[in-house]
């Protein structure tokens, strides 16, 4: 509990260095009048202090405070992201079963999953709304067809990890369960998985980002307004008159993408530490 | 063990090219038999020929974005690798860092996007150049980092019984076993500058560039002139990732890949 | 040939502080010039942390070494020995001529003068021709020899082993130990050499010292009077046998107390 305690202090340490640094430069660079790489200004770089401020009041007129406007886009995009996650990483787990099996298969479809990533997501975002939303039941549509957004950008990393981790099986182990006569699927499941799992929470890691990430770009050209995706374009166009809005939506975003990576940190320490095996 | 010969080579990439052209087929098919209006879902036809007739507009605004996504890979993924050789130096410092920057990554970064536009000119490739820079800055700092902390005691208490200094140390131990771990974060960093660089264009951006160009096609529901410039897009990011293997192959000789494990 | 002890080893206690191990205690031993002395105990009876004070890479919590009449620190800054670990240690990323060069290159040799010595050692060690290798493509065995090269290399009046052949099949290691022997008497240097085999302790050198655990100490030394050059024959020699019994009830009657749990957990702790 200790070193808890200690690494909590630390990151709130960094954080009020990071704060300084940012006021510091703002200063030095204000004073200074340097213009590159950009010119300082209240509209450029708000001051800490107004952006805080900015969460405790309302963005227009009577409407209730930024904080709690804030507070139900996440939820919003959380659900997005939560769904995608699901979904991606089932589709990338199953991939990534299926392909452990078949070096043909593997070899004809894992360049086209790396290829995949290639295509800039958002290009695409407004086809797969076009088109999936109609395809989804009433209540999922909108918010329906960015999950897949989201799912599409979870299920490279969870497939690529999986396969790796479920190929990673010392030969010996394998070669101890077959000569249990043991199954295809017997060996997947008592050798494979818990050896992969290393892999998967790497994998589960970088798809908590990848969800989030994928739901707010999934979310511009939908033109959802519900969600935080919304809220960024929506403060984008209001930047040179009200920038702390903008910025406080970003550190919600930001602690979003956060809150889901540390999700899985923990879950990770239950599951993995429930296997002796898995030390360090 | 010598590098395969071209047959080699052919029998492994024939499943890869065994399903694209079934794939294409089917999406082909698929199109002709269930009707699907070109409006929603192109044919690849359709799509390869706007690709090749659109060429005046289209290749050019994907040369313009790609120099964005390569100017923001060089110099997110050469600021990654100073500040991981320069924390690296310092033990403590450099475990404490990871854990710190592996969280930094699980910011949507993309969410910064037009923060950046606000900074540097929107019209400006400079801002989608700031924005690939970051998106890249990151994995290679973790994956260098990590690198340069992967040598084995063994190999350094060698080292050591030749009384070897620091510096020769980082020479000839510390250097050519990171650069495994440098490659696959550039590989990653690859993928994700060219993204950046389009995505920062969703924001604004000048019209020559392709994410303006497909973003405007999306708008006025021409699809098929949209997936022309994705393939564009598409066909760039592969080569920049295709560049950094090549790369890779001629720096790593010995790594397990090139060697067939 | 000088009077002078190659290794002297003084009242060297050392201590771990994690676990406090008493890895080492009071351990004194001198090695003269040409000597062949393997270490020989059980795990965790402090032979590896010996060989590792003895080329500084461990300091002592108590007492002295001097090697060839300096430090130990003086020593290994004048490069006056070469080490040989279990796992042959070889950069993945260097051809095996490359991988012998190193200690070389770091004594700031020139090109030419290195190519030669490399031959040199190649030869020596019966590699010739795989120079251009890489350390993959060659056997665990071959591996090692080209790890002896490289210790070699720089002609060291002292070789440090520490189990070299531990991680080889029992007919590549008799090969193997003939090889080292006949290196050995070429270049006449001193040998240091932790085992596990008692076989191969007693096969090799001019003296075993049996090491017992918890604290590590000496628990006797058998001078070993068999006749050089020794050959396959010499496995079958009844004077062998009778050695290498010798060496084993050192073993066992400083090993007897102990528990199979104590061992282990030695084992954990010291190494």
């Amino acid at each position: 509990m200790r070193r808890g305690a200690r690494r909590a202090a630390a990151v709130a340490l960094l954080l009020l260095g990071l704060v300084a640094f940012y006021e510091l430069y703002r200063w030095v660079w204000s004073s200074a009048g340097w213009t590159w790489p950009f010119a300082v200004t209240d509209v450029s770089m708000p001051h800490v202090w107004t952006i805080l401020k900015a969460f405790g009041e309302p963005a227009q007129v009577n409407q209730p405070p930024l904080a709690q406007i804030l507070f139900h886009k996440s939820l919003f995009t959380m659900k997005e992201a939560i769904a995608g996650f699901v979904l991606g990483g089932l589709v990338g787990f199953g991939l990534g079963v299926v392909l452990v099996h078949s070096t043909l298969l593997r070899r004809g479809v894992v360049p086209y999953i790396v290829a995949s990533q290639t295509i800039p997501i958002l290009a695409i975002a407004p086809m797969v709304v076009v088109w999936v939303n109609p395809k989804l039941p009433g209540p999922l549509q909108g918010w329906g067809a960015v999950a897949v957004i989201a799912a599409y950008l979870t299920f490279f990393p969870v497939a690529i990890n999986t396969l790796r981790g479920l190929q990673a099986v010392d030969p010996r182990a394998l070669e101890l369960m077959r000569s249990y006569a043991g199954s295809r699927w017997t060996i997947l499941w008592k050798l494979r998985v818990p050896s992969s799992l290393p892999y998967v929470f790497a994998a589960l890691k970088l798809a908590a980002t990848a969800c989030v990430v994928g739901a707010i770009i999934g979310e511009l050209p939908s033109g959802l307004q519900s969600g935080l995706g919304g809220a960024i374009l929506n403060f984008n166009q209001y930047y040179s008159i009200e920038p702390q809005e903008l910025w406080a939506t970003n550190i919600v975003a930001a602690l979003v993408g956060i809150l889901f990576f540390v999700v899985v940190v923990l879950a990770e320490k239950l599951v993995v530490r429930r296997a002796p095996e898995n030390r360090g | 063990m010598s590098v395969g010969t071209a047959g080699d080579k052919l029998v492994e990439w024939l499943p890869a090219i065994a399903v694209f052209v079934l794939g294409i087929a089917l999406w082909e098919g698929a199109i002709s038999a269930f009707h699907i209006q070109q409006f929603l879902l192109p044919r690849p036809t359709q799509i390869a020929s706007t690709f090749w007739t659109g060429r005046h507009q289209l290749w050019p605004a994907g040369w313009y974005t790609f120099k964005e996504a390569l100017g923001g890979f060089l110099v997110g993924s050469a600021l990654g690798v100073l500040v991981a050789t320069f924390v690296a130096r310092f033990e403590a410092l450099g475990t404490a860092l990871i854990p710190v920057a592996v969280a930094a990554s699980a910011i949507p970064i993309i969410a910064f996007a037009p923060i950046f536009n606000a900074w540097l000119n929107p019209l400006s490739p400079t801002s989608k150049m700031a924005i690939a820079a970051v998106l890249c800055f990151l994995p290679v700092l973790v994956n260098t980092l990590r690198g340069l902390q992967s040598a084995s005691p063994r190999q350094i208490e060698l080292m050591r019984s030749y009384a070897a200094s620091e510096r020769e140390i980082w020479r000839r131990v510390r250097v050519p076993t990171a650069l495994p771990y440098l490659f696959t974060a550039l590989k990653v960093a690859s993928v994700l500058a060219m993204i950046g660089a389009i995505v920062g264009e969703y924001f604004g951006g000048a019209f020559t560039a392709l994410g303006v160009l497909i973003r405007s096609d999306a708008q006025i529901l021409d699809f098929t002139h949209a997936w022309a410039g994705i393939l564009v897009a598409s066909l760039l990011g592969l080569s920049l990732y295709f560049g950094v293997v090549i790369v890779e192959r001629m720096v790593i000789r010995w790594a397990p890949e090139s060697r067939g494990s | 040939m000088s009077d002078q002890p190659v290794v002297r080893i003084e009242k060297v206690t050392k201590v771990f502080p994690r676990g406090n191990v008493t890895a080492l205690q009071d351990i004194e031993l001198d090695i003269a010039p040409g000597e062949f002395v393997s270490l020989i105990g059980p795990s965790g009876c402090g032979k590896s942390t010996l060989l590792r004070v003895i080329g500084d890479l461990i300091e002592p919590t108590e007492g002295a070494v001097t090697v060839n009449g300096k430090t130990a620190r003086a020593a290994r800054s004048d490069h006056d020995y070469g080490i040989v670990f279990q796992d042959a240690v070889l950069f993945d990323w260097r051809t095996v001529s490359k991988n012998i060069a190193v200690p070389l290159e770091l004594l700031g040799w020139s090109r030419d003068r290195r190519a030669k010595r490399v031959d040199e050692m190649l030869e020596l060690v019966e590699l010739s021709g795989f120079g251009d290798h890489h350390p993959w493509q060659l056997s665990g065995g071959m591996q090692q020899r080209v790890s002896i090269a490289r210790a070699l290399a720089f002609e060291p009046a002292l070789l440090l082993m520490d189990e070299p052949f531990g991680a080889l099949d029992e007919m590549t290691r008799e090969r193997l130990n003939l090889e080292l022997l006949s290196i050995w008497q070429q270049l006449g240097s001193t040998v240091v050499f932790v085992t596990h085999s008692i076989s191969e302790a007693v096969f090799l050198s001019t003296r075993v010292v049996v090491m017992s655990p918890r604290p590590g100490r000496i628990a006797g030394v058998v001078p070993v009077d068999l006749a050089y050059p020794r050959t396959v024959e010499t496995r079958e020699d009844p004077r062998f046998f009778e050695l290498v019994t010798q060496v084993r009830e050192l073993l066992r009657k400083r090993g007897e107390h102990l528990l199979p749990e104590e061992e282990a957990s030695l084992l954990e702790a010291a190494e």
